[in-house]
């Protein structure tokens, strides 16, 4: 870990970088912010933990508990709320029994997300799985990937 | 200066003030919770909107800079209308106890809610509801009470410099709170428990002491420091039992964890009342007179036995300018010696 | 086909990569080399990749020129290639059957492309694609025969204003920032379009990057800036890799960084990632969190133009209102001006999307009936339903009912109507969609990305998305409307930044058009358009049930019973009345209601 966040320091000095583009570094690096790799800035750059805490928790994209293998996220926009995204994710979260409040199976194998509009609209419903895009989905080409996933 | 009207009154003003500075300054009275005159503005209660000849929407008095010709309403029906649903809002998520809470009688949101006569809530709803757990020795963090006014943090980035605690999370789960949620642990000066409009934030050692009505406030000086902080005592059944400090005085309000929490032992029971000599191995109570004659004795013995150099004078800063001149001139002058010193260099 | 130029042109948006044009566009090149025409292809064909050209729910669409003679084709799979390159490519014969229906043809006929004009025809990770079409000549002109002012006064009089949804004129932007006094100015590209249901900002980087470049060079140059940031949401990856590359090349070449061009003139441009904020699109939000703080708005004044990033004079402008200023300056303002209304000029990209036979971007000049977009590019409502109305602007717009499908859509008019042009999203919506049910998404969108500085909107939204929950949920009360109503116009005059102040938007033009239906949930407890699930129920008709088990197997709360080839039951307790069965049934045996 030390090692990493050297690196992340480094394109932070010589990048013009802030807060925000080091919290990306370490969760793009990690998943999550690990605690300590917050108390390692802070420490470093003699910034108060209390401002990477609130930055942290104020943007989506980050994450506070590690996060699961494989990351489903279903896009949330308009177009894909019109066409039943939210039935995706019911499905989704009672095939991976995940209990509700959660996002993340017990094992850790799979992280649900919800994002919102990912601009790709014509194809809604637009469900992304590790980063790949698959529109116009269903919730049986849902089930047959997580499935296969499995 | 500027001209400008507000509500029919014309007005001079220095050039770069706020509405809201402009107003204050002629006692035309704008309701705030969010605004500290020491701190920056920042716009978020919404309390202090005014209309402006001009402007289509309500703007905000703390935010916005006078200009010349300026024509300000500060009250009307539409105005005092939004005002009551601010303050509706926020009593909709709010725990309400104002009969058991340590602030009620010196509570800006409990005088608001009377002013706008607001017993009906027509917005309940969701509350937020936190454990209260903090093991911190001075601060009660009661965050159900919070509307993220923000003055806390302002005070503790802007006039601090410690920035201990941020507002984490956001929109309606917004939470002023130290890093990662944990207990409180900084210096503990206590100036985000002074600006505090609401109970969020209180003095443990204040808590069930009694209340506001009960309170005599006695003006004084701190005893810690050559600062001299002015400080005021809030004494209930003869215990001091807070300290506060008005933003008027020439520390404008601001003090240090000793001078605002370091009072305790006023009325500690190991407090000296009396000096004490040491008598046959054992110390006893004697009157002021006897103990100094024994310490101007003492002095002089030695002195006249080793010379003046055997003698060293310690002060302290907790002494004022005065007292420390006094004190290095006693041992200059009285004693001889130039064996002075002070805490403050070590 | 010997001597020919052969150039495929495979759409690669995000649509278009997701429908597999990876696959399609490797399957051609194997395919030609399989052909042997491996030195034919080198020589005189080459395989595109284009942006997205609109029309992404056709995608994997492609373009086979030969000699220069286009045919389309549309929803092509990798496997459908080789035909493609037999009988078209070697024996001139197109395949008829694939190739793009008249429909097609009527989707860009009413759309006027400025912006989006070499979207779909550049290849957006090749700046020399975009030179050849006359890309950067304007900044070359700018820079060598025009002033500041003169460039200034070019978009004032093209009537250009700002596409990210406030509307301001850009030039007059421009013109408070180069008077502002300072050296040191910044320019900011607003990449975050955060409305859902808005891809066009996307789709104009991934497509054409070097005209948002070109467009922001100029800008800096007009207000004196030599620095530039874009802020684009890390939702859109391959929008951020190319414009990566565009950067790059652009630099390379001379057209950003030190001396353009070889003049006098500096500017270099950095990528600022956004972090999954809605509310960050607002400008003193996005200052604060370029500066990397939390992105809570200020009040203004000060406005950015005065006192921005860094406490410099700031001018943000959106992609699709940066992407324009190229072709205004190449063509002239009066060109531009041509198109539009009085007070509304040029032409406005929409993401057309929901209920709609042709969802997708297009372009079109602003003051355009709603009905020309609706009818003839659209195509009409999906499944030829009934269209109900068209919400624009996203959760800070409003809707425009059926009635009023002959509005011309430019600011003002949508503005009396009670929604606004905003960023461009444009969603039909038909019988089937419920308008309380869309107000409450809306609400829980706008709810979740308060920032929550200021009390109306952190505590005024909640309240608002607890009273429609409720509604929806059936547990509306007598006097909820009245109490929608008014706090809807307290949080919308009391907020402090436009998230706040637009929030309510969706509720109230709701309420304006469609206030029987809000009055048939909470005195009736009835959804009229049958979408909200606690005031459904659904039931199978044993006279039409064939005992098929579909709707048992699709059910994901295992809330269908019965035995094969005898008519199913729906156990109510269970049903979470997804719908997912009424959807499914070959032979309308449930009901809904
Ligand atoms: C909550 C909120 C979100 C916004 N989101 C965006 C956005 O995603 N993209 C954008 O260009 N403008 C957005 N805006 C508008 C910008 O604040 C700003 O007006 C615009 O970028 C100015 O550029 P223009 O003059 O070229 O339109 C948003 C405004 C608000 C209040
Ligand atoms: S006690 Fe002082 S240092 Fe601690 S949080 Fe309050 S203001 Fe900050
Ligand atoms: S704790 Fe008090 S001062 Fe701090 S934000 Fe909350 S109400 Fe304001
Ligand atoms: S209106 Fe909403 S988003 Fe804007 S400042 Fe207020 S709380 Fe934040």
């Amino acid at each position: 870990m030390q090692e990493r966040l050297e690196e992340i320091l480094k394109t932070y000095q010589e990048d013009e970088g802030n807060i925000i583009s080091i919290l990306q570094d370490i969760e793009e690096s990690f998943g999550y912010l690990p605690e300590d790799a917050i108390e390692w800035f802070s420490e470093r750059l003699d910034v108060p933990p209390a401002k990477f805490f609130g930055i942290a928790t104020f943007y989506a994209q980050f994450h506070l508990k590690p996060r699961g293998e494989n990351i489903i996220t279903t896009c949330c926009g308009t177009a894909c709320h019109v066409k039943g995204s939210e039935r995706l994710i019911s499905s989704l979260m009672r095939e991976l029994q995940i209990p509700t409040g959660e996002d993340t199976t017990e094992d850790r194998k799979f992280t649900v997300e919800r994002v919102n509009c990912v601009g790709a609209c014509s194809i809604a419903p637009v469900v992304i799985i590790n980063k790949e895009v698959y529109g116009k989905m269903t919730a049986d080409r849902l089930m047959k990937e997580i499935r296969r996933l499995k | 200066m500027l001209t400008l009207t507000i509500d029919g009154r014309q007005i001079e003003v220095k050039e770069g003030s706020t509405v809201l500075q402009a107003a204050r300054e002629h006692e035309i009275y704008i309701p705030t919770l969010c605004d500290d005159p020491r701190l920056e503005p920042y716009g978020g209660c919404r309390l202090c909107l005014v209309q402006i000849e001009g402007v289509p929407r309500p703007v905000t008095a703390c935010t916005t800079p006078v200009s010349e010709g300026m024509k300000v309403e500060t009250t009307n029906e539409y105005i005092e209308g939004l005002r009551r649903t601010v303050v509706e809002l926020i009593l909709s998520d709010h725990p309400n106890d104002c009969m058991v809470c340590e602030k009620a009688g010196d509570c800006t949101l409990q005088e608001l809610a009377y002013f706008y006569g607001l017993r009906e809530n027509r917005f309940r709803g969701e509350r937020r509801q936190y454990a209260k757990r903090d093991a911190n020795p001075f601060i009660e963090r009661d965050m159900e009470k919070c509307i993220l006014c923000g003055k806390c943090v302002r005070v503790c980035e802007e006039v601090q410099g410690v920035s201990a605690i941020e507002i984490a999370y956001r929109g309606f789960n917004a939470k002023v709170c130290p890093p990662f949620e944990k207990d409180l642990d900084c210096e503990f000066c206590g100036q985000c428990v002074s600006v505090c409009p609401t109970g969020a934030l209180m003095g443990k050692l204040s808590l069930g002491k009694g209340r506001q009505k009960d309170i005599k406030k006695v003006d004084t000086v701190c005893p810690y420091c050559g600062c001299g902080c002015n400080l005021t005592l809030h004494v209930a059944r003869n215990e001091v039992i807070r300290v506060s400090s008005s933003p008027e005085t020439l520390n404008e309000g601001w003090l240090c964890v000793k001078g605002r929490f370091g009072f305790k032992f006023i009325s500690s029971p190991e407090r000296l009342n009396t000096p004490l000599i040491r008598k046959n191995g054992r110390f006893e109570e004697v009157s002021w007179q006897e103990a100094l004659d024994h310490v101007a004795e003492r002095l002089g013995g030695i002195r006249d036995r080793y010379g003046p150099d055997a003698i060293a004078g310690l002060s302290s800063a907790r002494c004022t300018n005065e007292e420390n001149y006094l004190f290095q001139k006693f041992f200059r002058a009285a004693v001889g010696t130039n064996n002075v010193d002070h805490c403050a260099r070590y | 086909m010997e001597n020919s130029t052969i150039l495929i042109k495979v759409c690669m948006g995000t649509g278009g990569i997701a429908a597999g044009g990876t696959e399609v566009i490797s399957a051609f090149e194997k395919e030609l080399q399989a052909e042997g025409i491996s030195a034919a292809v080198e020589k005189h064909c080459s395989v595109h990749k284009v942006g997205c050209r609109g029309f992404c729910a056709r995608d994997v669409l492609v373009d086979v020129l030969i000699d220069g003679e286009k045919t389309t084709y549309e929803y092509i799979k990798p496997d459908m290639v080789s035909r493609i390159v037999k009988e078209h490519i070697l024996q001139g014969e197109a395949v008829q059957e694939w190739v793009v229906k008249d429909d097609y043809r009527t989707f860009h006929e009413k759309q006027r492309k400025v912006v989006l004009s070499d979207c779909g025809e550049v290849d957006p990770e090749d700046i020399g694609s975009y030179m050849e079409r006359g890309g950067y000549d304007a900044l070359r002109k700018v820079l060598t025969s025009m002033t500041p002012e003169e460039t200034i006064e070019v978009i004032k009089s093209s009537g250009l204003r700002g596409r990210g949804g406030a509307g301001f004129p850009t030039g007059l932007k421009w013109e408070f920032a180069r008077r502002a006094p300072g050296d040191t100015k910044y320019l900011i590209c607003n990449a975050d379009e955060g409305d859902p249901g808005a891809f066009m900002d996307r789709s104009i980087i991934e497509g054409n990057p070097h005209s948002v470049i070109e467009g922001m060079v100029i800008g800096a140059f007009s207000m004196g800036a030599h620095r530039g940031y874009v802020y684009i949401r890390a939702e859109y990856p391959l929008a951020v890799e190319r414009l990566r590359l565009a950067l790059e090349q652009a630099r390379k070449k001379g057209l950003l960084g030190e001396h353009i061009a070889g003049t006098e003139f500096s500017f270099d441009i950095k990528i600022k990632l956004g972090a999954g904020a809605f509310v960050c699109g607002e400008e003193t939000a996005l200052i604060a969190s370029i500066e990397g703080k939390r992105g809570m708005p200020r009040a203004k004044p000060p406005f950015p133009a005065q006192k921005g990033l860094w406490g410099k004079p700031t001018v943000i402008n959106n992609v699709e209102t940066l992407a324009n200023i190229p072709y205004i300056v190449r063509n002239g303002a009066g060109w531009f001006a041509q198109f539009g209304t009085e007070r509304s000029k040029g032409t406005k990209v929409f993401a057309l999307t929901g209920k709609i036979k042709n969802s997708g971007l297009i372009e079109v000049p602003l003051g355009i009936r709603l009905h020309e977009i609706v009818h003839d590019i659209g195509g009409g409502i999906e499944g030829d339903r009934k269209l109900k109305a068209v919400q624009t602007g996203g959760p800070s717009g409003g809707c425009i009912p059926a009635e009023m499908i002959e509005i011309p859509v430019d600011y003002e008019s949508l503005a009396e109507a009670g929604s606004i042009v905003g960023s461009g999203g444009m969603v039909v919506m038909d019988e089937t969609d419920c308008m309380v049910n869309i107000a409450k998404y809306f609400l829980e969108f706008t709810q979740a990305e308060s920032c929550g500085k200021c009390v109306p909107c952190r505590i005024g939204t909640k309240r608002l998305l607890e009273i429609l929950t409720r509604i929806t949920d059936g547990r509306g009360r007598p006097g909820d409307i009245e109490l929608l109503e008014s706090l809807s116009n307290d949080v919308r005059a009391a907020s402090l930044c436009g998230l706040g102040q637009t929030a309510p938007n969706p509720v109230l033009s709701t309420l304006r058009y469609f206030k029987a239906e809000y009055e048939a949930h909470v005195h009736e407890k009835r959804c009229p358009a049958g979408v909200c699930k606690n005031l459904l129920t659904y039931t199978i008709l044993e006279e039409f049930c064939t005992g098929c088990t579909m709707c048992a197997r699709v059910c994901p709360a295992n809330a269908i019973v019965g035995e094969r080839k005898t008519p199913h039951r729906i156990i109510q307790d269970i049903c979470i009345k997804c719908g997912a069965c009424f959807e499914t049934c070959k032979f309308k045996a449930i009901k809904k209601g």
